[in-house]
Formats: C-alpha cells, structure tokens, sequence
C-alpha cells in the first residue's frame, strides 16, 4: 500500500463523491427521459397503440351463406347443393410428408395431377392450413380412407358443398349454372356481401335471381396470432341462407318437350297463359351444367364451344328467327283494330302480290294461288298475299305499335338471364341502324314475318298467350315463390300483367277462330294434330334461313340442311279454357306443320294428361 | 501502544455493534433484497412471456441459484484479493478472445462462444469484468485524479478487447466493455476537457465506424430512424414493441393477458424485447416501479462506491454500478424506440443465463466492497 496523506485520501473521497452525484444526476435524467417516452406511448398515444393492437390480433371473417336450392313445380330438386369430399393434408402436423403421401396413394388412385396440384397449392398456404391432395372422392374412397385414418394423422376428409344439377342437361339453359366468381363480376357485386363466397349465378335463373339465391353473409370475430392461427371466435353473426326457389317449370312437361325434339335441333317453351307461368322452357341439343360448377376443362369447353350444334346456345331465349307465318293472327288482329281490315273483307290471291308501280313479285308460298280468301281463309291457308295487302294498307308505323305491345322486339322480361329482344323492325330502326329510308316493300316482308324481322321462341309463346287470354299480356316467369329455407310462408313473385286493346273483344275471337282452323280444317296448315279429346288453336310458320332469288324456287330436298328453313309453330289448348300456349322451333325442320306442330301436340298432351297417337306421318304441303 | 490498544478495542465494539447477520455473511441487505425482487419479478414475467412453460422458468430459476450463489461466493472474496486477480483475469480473457476469434463456433451469425467440451462458454461476459477491475486496478495505483499519460493506457486497456468483441460481431457486448472502461475512468476523475476531448473523438471515428459495420447493424441504424420504412423486415420488432407498451395504457392488460406478446406479435419477447411485455402488462404503473427498484439499486451501488476506503474498492463499485444503468437505459431505450436495436437484455428480467450470471458476480464484487473495507482499511 502506498503511504497516502489523510488530506489527499480526503480529496480522492470527496471527488469519487463529487463524481458519483454527477452520476446519479445523469442516471436520473436518464430514467425520467425514458419515463416521458413511456408516458408518451402509454398515456398520450394509448388509444392508438391498442386499436392497433386490436387489429393485430382480431381478424373478421366472413361466413358464407349456403346458396338456395331450386325445385320445380312438383317439388322436383333442380339445384341442389351437394357435399364432395376432398382429401386434404395439414402440413405442420404431418413428419414424414413424402412417405405419408406415398403411403396415401396405395389405398386411393393419386395421380401426376394431385401431386402436382397439392405441390403448387402448399407453396401457397401457411403450414396449419390444409392443402387438398385429392378431389371429388367417391363413397367408397371415403370409408376406405376412414378405416385407415388412424395411420394418418394430419389428414382429413374435408366436405365441401357443391352446386349440382341432378338433371343436367335437361334444364341447363334455364337454370343456367353458377362458377367461380371473376374478375369482371368482382367489379359489379358488392364484394362484402360474398366475402367467402367462390361461386356466382352465371346465367339464366341463376343468375336472374342470385339476389334471392344467394343469401346474406355472416361474420366471425376470431382471434388469431402472428402467423394467422384461429385461436378462438370472439364473436359471430351467423351467415342467412339464401331462399329456396320454387318454378312453375314442370320437369315432366319439359322432359317430354325434349323427347318430342329428339335429336333435332331446336326449342320449345310452354306457358301456362293464366298466370304466365313457365311451364317448360327447352333447347336441344344442351349441356351438361355441371361440368361448369368447379371450372371446366379446357378441352371440354373447347368441344362445345365449337359443335356445329351449338349447345351452349339457349334457343328458347336467346336464339332469334323471323317468326314467318306465326305472325299472321297478329297482324290480322292488328287489321282488324286499326280497321283495316274485317271479318269480311276478302283479298284476290293470284299467286303474288305487287306493288303499285313496281314490278317486284312478293310471292305467296302456294304458287297457283289461294283465290279469294278472307282473314279466317288467309290465316287458317297461311295466305301471303293477303297478308302483304294488309300490311301494305296498314303501313309500317301501326304494324310496329301494334306488334310491339306483345313484346315483339323487346325482352319479355322473364326471370331468365342474358334473354334477346328480337327485332321488329320501324323506321326509326332502319334510319338508326342502316342509315336508310323506310321502302313500302319491307313492310309486305314484316307482314308475313320475314326480312328483318325476328323474334325469340320464348317471344312467340308470351305472345300466343296473350291471344288465349284475349288481350291479357302476362310477363312470363319461371320462378313461381321463394322461401327461406325452415319458414312456414313463401314470399309469391309477382304476377305483372297488362291490357292490349283491339277496340273490340271479338276481334280476338275471330282470330282464334281462324287459328283453330288450322288445326281442325281439312285445309288447316297443322290439320294432322287436330286432336278429338280437346280443341287446338294453333298457326304454323317456315322461317326463312336464306332469301329465294326472284326466279327461284325452294326445294327442300336439294337445299343443304343447315340452309334449309326452320319449322315453326305456336299454338295454346284448350281453345274455349286456355291452359297452355306453345311455341316450338325446329332448326332447318322444314314445315311448322309437318315438323313443328306435331311437337306442341305431344307437350299438349302431355300437359292436359291426353293420350292419343298422331296420325302417320304424311308430307304437308304448305306453310 | 494506548492508542494502538484503544483503537482496536473501538474496532472490535463497532464490529460487534454493526456486524449483523449480513455483514458476517458479507452481503448488503437492502441490495440483496432489491436484486430478489428484480429477479423475481423477472421470473413472473418469463413465465407470461414464456406461455407459460413452467420449464422455462424452472430453467431460469436453477441458472438464478447458480448466479446468486456465486454472487455470495464473490461477496466472499475481499476487494484487496480482487484487486490482485485484475490483471491476470483481464490478460486471460483477452487471450480467449482471441481464441474465440481463431476458433470459435459460430452462433447466430457471430463467433461469440468457445467450446470447451463440457460447457461453452462466451469469453467476452468476462471481460465485462475483468475490463472495469483492471481500470481500477490501474487508476488506483496512482491517487486520483489520473494524469493525461495513465488515462491513454486505460483508453488503450479498454479497446483491446473492445476491438475484438466488435469483430466477432457483438455490438452489444462491446458497447457494455467499452462503457465499463470510461465509466471507471469517469468515476476517477477524468477531467472534463477529456470527456469533451473523448466526445470529440467518437463523433470523429462515427462516420469509420460507420465504415465498417455490417449490414444488419447499418440496417439497424436505418430502421431505429424511421420503423414505418420496412414493416415486415427490421422494423417489425421496433412497431410491435411500442404496439405493446402503448396499448398497456396505465394500468396493463393484467400478467398473463399481454395479446402482443401470447399471440406472438411481439419477437424475442422473454429475451431482449421482455420491458415490451412489463409495458403491455402491467402499463405504466408497473413501468415506473421497475424503474424505481432499477434506480435503487443504482443508488445504493453509488452510495456504496462513495462509502468505500480505498479508491479500488470506490472504482469498481462505482464502474459495475453505472454499466448496470447502461444495461437498463440501453434495453428500455431500444425497446421504446429511443435508441437502435442493440442485442442487450434487459438486466436481471430477460431470459437467459449468462448475463445474470455476469451481472449477478458484479454485485457480489459491489457487495464484498462494502461488507470487507470497515474490517480491512487501518
């Protein structure tokens, strides 16, 4: 020890003490800065910190609603929602996932696909997600797994519900179907509201009525961790279901239409005329709607996409032809409104019809000529040059407004999405679209439902029961009433209806009587469906695929089919107690009453429970 | 002789007056009872910010016997005996730096741990001791304050082995070593043209060693600036932590309730980032009376350091003293964002053992300063 002087220790102390006060000081300014920045996060900015720790921790997520089912009006299940199972593996709970995988693949097929599949998804989930391996397992595949389960821990059966369509085909353009939500239906629905949904109406009543069918979401509060592991549901609002959807669409009728087309191109709607109530709606040939629910593949799509069939083409309400001759009771209905025309008024046909002043000959179908035929004559012969007197005395602008209040060139609003309009051609058309003027000429073609003219078959049979109810113009649809799935009452849709006025409501009965002429005169154009159980009124019609030259002649038999003309025909029964008004178009099927009617018989009879055969097939020459 | 005999007859009554239980076990009561608390609060909250494993607490707990028992086995040991040892202690640890430099393993992307078979063991812990011994050794042999020549050899003391943490890389640990060296030199009386002269110094070699920082710790320095800048990388620990804290409020979520930390949110929450969980805890409150005990402590080490008969003895207690503050203010500082993320654990609370157990050794050195000087000074 070095010998230190009593002051000198003193003065070492008392700078060692001097020093430690300064440090204290520091320590303690130090302590009270870090207490201010707690101060500061904990007091001052405390509500912002714990929203965002709230927000850390509780996630809202949503809960899907299970989508309406659809049946018919039998009770029939037309959409039903349907459990698949799927094999799914939870990666974090399993060791060894090779060997698992492997060991998986001896009791249930796993092909390049799945594994490929399964690789590619489980780069994109969290490690406590589960990744599918295999899709769609049968029953079987199921309790073959289950009995094994106990050697897999870490994979699941996991049930996910399905739109199916246990009829498929048969009612795929009604129904239309639902599929994975785009990109572009992304931007027109309210995300929120399908949050947790993947699937969306696509077409037809799928998608008219997605409003009803799909239902409203619901919530769960969850608390998760850093890594979005669901620890516990905080809170939840249970998702609504969305409404079942009860259809007038009667699966017996529209199944019997169908068989009636066989393999022929074409369609048939049927409409109860009383309530507008869409009994069936069909278009041959179809699809099958399931293949679209979960994505269809590339290949399939391709094939019927590009069939010289069309049958992803909805006929029924999509598919526009010029209605031909089934106008002529309109047009002769319109005549007798507007007064140009009567009960007894009759008309020379020679064989043709021409303008005054123009040599163009407007030919009738029947080249030697009906003679003198009056309004019952000309529509129950299918008379052109009657028609095109009429039409030419009616001109362009009274056939439009008259035509137009049966919904000819607008949609008829039916609950089916992505219907057409048709179109009935006027001069406002012809100058919007064409750029050109209205010729006198045009209107002889719209008389007898050429040219331009077109309408949908689904139009031409609203239009047919607006006649059966004598001026009730009913809106058709599909969906009858709807019903929260477990509810005691069903919420009816509503029934919209107008008034056509034709001054006098015998008009409407001459027409009918004319139309019924068809059917049971011996000269009637559709004279082989006459039934002897209930009275038909009917009117046939040939729409044109291509316009005949001056001098030329149609000869079916040499024509290519697909250029042949469609066969058209409405008709409702029974005449004196409307129950169903038909419209049927068969695609380059030649006569409507060769080749259309015998069609709208069979769905008569079908529907008023009737049972008699058709006369044998003969040739029926006309229009 | 009167005087001689009488001198030690006043000894010999003021021992038996003053030498209570502690002083005969060489222990500082009011120091040991705020260390029991600190660490036992410690253990309540390694246990929350565990999740509550017990084995993580039964761990911490065996590694506390372990490094209180040493601290009374150190307490033991009089300072003169320290103040021999000093030298030898620091020129071994600085050979094993080297050591671990050459041979070490590499842990966490830093050579930081030397393995000697049975136990691995981190050469720069002891440095955290040995550098503020040796300081003092070397400033006490001259009276104090130190003239300009001996403060350059304890400058050049210090830096050796401060170098050689900061290549392994610790930044940390040589932020404590070097801290350790000054604040010796501070308690003897550096001059204040010197502190000023150092201060120049640092900010002089900031831009080198700017220079030659690794990226993770420039990437440090960058988030410490502005967190909101990389949310998911860097940052994340700096907005969670003060996520953690604020939405404690006042009063605290309640022990075992913190969300932050249970579901995860906040990293390193029983190591480095645990003051997070005393915030979102037990709030403010529980905040300022951590504090509290953590100023305690310093005080009395302080109080201790000026009580001391010798300048070692006032060296050392005063050094080790204000090293623990640089602990606490550097942890909480981080942890609340005022300084950059530098791995130093929060004293006495944080999970793990060596620091404790270095800490903990610290204090029974401060202790056997003041329970062995009234028996050996004259």
């Amino acid at each position: 020890m070095r010998l230190t002087s009593l002051e000198e220790r003193q003065r070492e102390q008392r700078l060692v003490a001097s020093r430690a006060l300064v440090a204290g000081a520091v320590v303690s300014i130090g302590l009270l800065l870090l207490s201010l920045r707690l101060l500061h996060l904990q007091v001052d900015r405390h509500e912002h910190f714990s929203v965002l720790s709230m927000e850390n921790r509780v996630k809202i997520q949503p809960v899907p609603p299970t989508r309406g089912l659809i049946y018919d009006a039998k009770g029939v299940l037309l959409a039903d929602n349907n459990p698949t199972f799927s094999l799914e593996i939870t990666i974090e709970k399993v060791d060894d996932l090779p060997a698992t995988i492997n060991a998986l693949a001896q009791l249930l097929p796993i092909d390049a696909n799945d594994r490929a599949r399964f690789e590619r998804l489980k780069r994109q989930r969290m490690r406590f997600q589960s990744v599918p391996i295999r899709l769609n397992l049968t029953p079987k595949e199921v309790a073959r797994f289950s009995v094994n389960s106990y050697r897999f821990p870490g994979v699941d059966v996991r049930a996910e519900l399905i739109r199916t369509y246990p009829l498929g085909a048969a009612t795929a353009h009604v129904l239309g179907y639902v599929g994975r939500i785009n990109e572009r239906e992304m931007t027109q629905i309210d995300t929120s509201s399908y949050a947790g949904t993947h699937f969306i109406g696509k077409g037809g009543l799928e998608k008219a009525h997605e409003a009803v069918l799909h239902g409203k979401v619901g919530y769960q509060q969850v608390e998760v961790n850093a890594r979005g592991r669901i620890l516990r549901t905080l809170e939840s609002t249970p998702p609504i279901s969305g409404q079942d959807v009860f259809l007038s669409l009667d699966l017996g009728l529209q199944k019997a239409a169908l068989e009636a087309l066989g393999d022929r191109r074409g369609a048939v709607v049927a409409i109860n005329p009383r309530d507008g109530s869409v009994l069936a709606m069909v278009s041959n040939p179809s699809f099958d709607p399931n293949l679209f629910v979960e994505g269809i593949s590339g290949k399939d799509y391709n094939a019927l996409l590009h069939s010289p069939d069309k049958p992803l083409f909805d006929r029924a309400a999509r598919g526009q032809y010029p209605p031909g001759s089934t106008v002529k009771p309109f047009i002769g209905l319109g005549g007798l409104a507007t007064g140009f025309t009567s009960a007894h008024k009759t008309v020379f046909c020679s064989g043709a019809f021409t303008l005054p002043g123009q040599s163009h000959r407007f030919r009738c179908w029947r080249k030697g000529g009906h003679g003198t035929v009056d309004l019952s004559a000309a529509i129950t012969e299918s008379c052109d040059v009657y028609f095109y007197s009429l039409a030419n005395q009616m001109g362009i602008d009274r056939l439009h407004d008259f035509l137009s209040q049966f919904s000819f060139g607008s949609r008829t609003g039916i609950d089916v999405s992505g219907e057409l309009a048709g179109l009935l051609p006027s001069r406002e058309w012809k100058q919007r679209v064409r750029r050109q003027t209205w010729y006198p000429g045009e209107t002889l073609i719209v008389g007898i439902g050429q040219g331009s003219f077109l309408a949908t078959p689904l139009q031409l049979a609203v239009a047919t029961a607006a006649i059966a109810n004598r001026g009730h113009f009913i809106q058709p649809r599909l969906a009858r009433a709807s019903r929260f799935p477990g509810a005691e009452s069903e919420t009816l849709f509503p029934i919209i209806s107008r008034q056509i006025n034709v001054g006098d409501s015998h008009y409407w009965n001459q027409v009918i009587a004319a139309m019924t002429q068809v059917v049971e005169s011996p000269r009637g154009t559709a004279k082989r469906i006459r039934s002897t159980e209930y009275r038909i009124a009917g009117k046939t019609g040939t729409s044109q695929v291509f316009t005949l030259g001056q001098k030329q002649t149609y000869n079916a038999a040499k024509t290519p089919e697909r250029m042949r003309d469609h066969a058209l025909f409405i008709a409702f029964a029974p005449v004196d107690d409307p129950r169903i008004a038909v419209a049927v178009l068969v695609e380059n099927g030649g006569h409507g009453g060769s080749d259309a009617a015998p069609v709208a018989r069979r769905v008569m009879d079908v529907y008023l429970g009737t049972k008699t055969t058709l006369p044998p097939d003969e040739t029926t020459d006309g229009d | 002789m009167a005087i001689k005999s009488l001198s030690a007859q006043l000894n010999a009554e003021a021992e038996a007056a003053n030498v209570g239980l502690f002083q005969r076990l060489h222990l500082d009561a009011p120091l040991l009872l705020a260390l029991l608390m600190l660490c036992g609060f410690g253990l309540l909250v390694v246990y929350s910010a565990g999740d509550q494993d017990f084995e993580i607490v039964e761990r911490q707990s065996v590694r506390l016997l372990l490094a209180f028992g040493l601290m009374g086995a150190i307490a033991q040991v009089p300072p003169r005996i320290l103040r021999q040892w000093s030298l030898g202690l620091y020129l071994f640890g600085v050979v094993m730096l080297i050591a671990v430099l050459l041979f070490g393993d590499i842990g966490k992307g830093a050579q930081r741990w030397l393995d000697l078979g049975v136990l691995r063991f981190q050469p720069s812990e002891l440095l955290k001791l040995a550098v503020p011994m040796t300081i003092a050794w070397l400033l006490s042999l001259r009276p104090l304050p130190p003239r300009p020549a001996w403060i350059l050899l304890a400058v050049v003391l210090t830096l050796i082995p401060v170098l050689l943490i900061a290549k392994q890389p610790d930044l940390g640990t040589a932020l404590l070593v070097v801290s350790a060296g000054v604040l010796v030199m501070f308690m003897a009386g550096l001059s204040w043209w010197m502190i000023g002269g150092l201060a120049l110094v640092v900010a002089a070699v900031t831009p080198v060693i700017w220079f030659l920082m690794h990226d993770y710790q420039r990437n440090r320095i960058f988030t410490f600036l502005n967190p909101e800048s990389d949310p998911l990388g860097t940052g994340y620990h700096i907005i969670q932590s003060q996520i953690a804290i604020g939405s404690g409020g006042i009063s605290g979520k309640g022990w075992l309730n913190g969300t932050q930390s249970h579901l995860e949110f906040l990293p390193e929450r029983h190591t480095d980032f645990i003051f997070a969980v005393i915030g979102e805890e037990f709030g403010f409150a529980g905040i300022l009376a951590l504090l509290a005990l953590y100023l305690f402590v310093i005080v009395r080490g302080l109080l201790i350091a000026v009580r001391s008969q010798d300048n070692y003895g006032r060296l050392l207690a005063g050094g080790l003293t204000l090293v623990f503050f640089v602990y606490v203010f550097v942890n909480t500082g981080m942890v609340t964002g005022l300084l950059p993320v530098v791995g130093v654990p929060l004293p006495l609370i944080s999970y793990g053992g060596t620091s404790m157990v270095t800490l903990l050794i610290g204090f029974g050195m401060i202790m056997g300063v003041e329970t062995h000087l009234k028996k050996s000074t004259r």
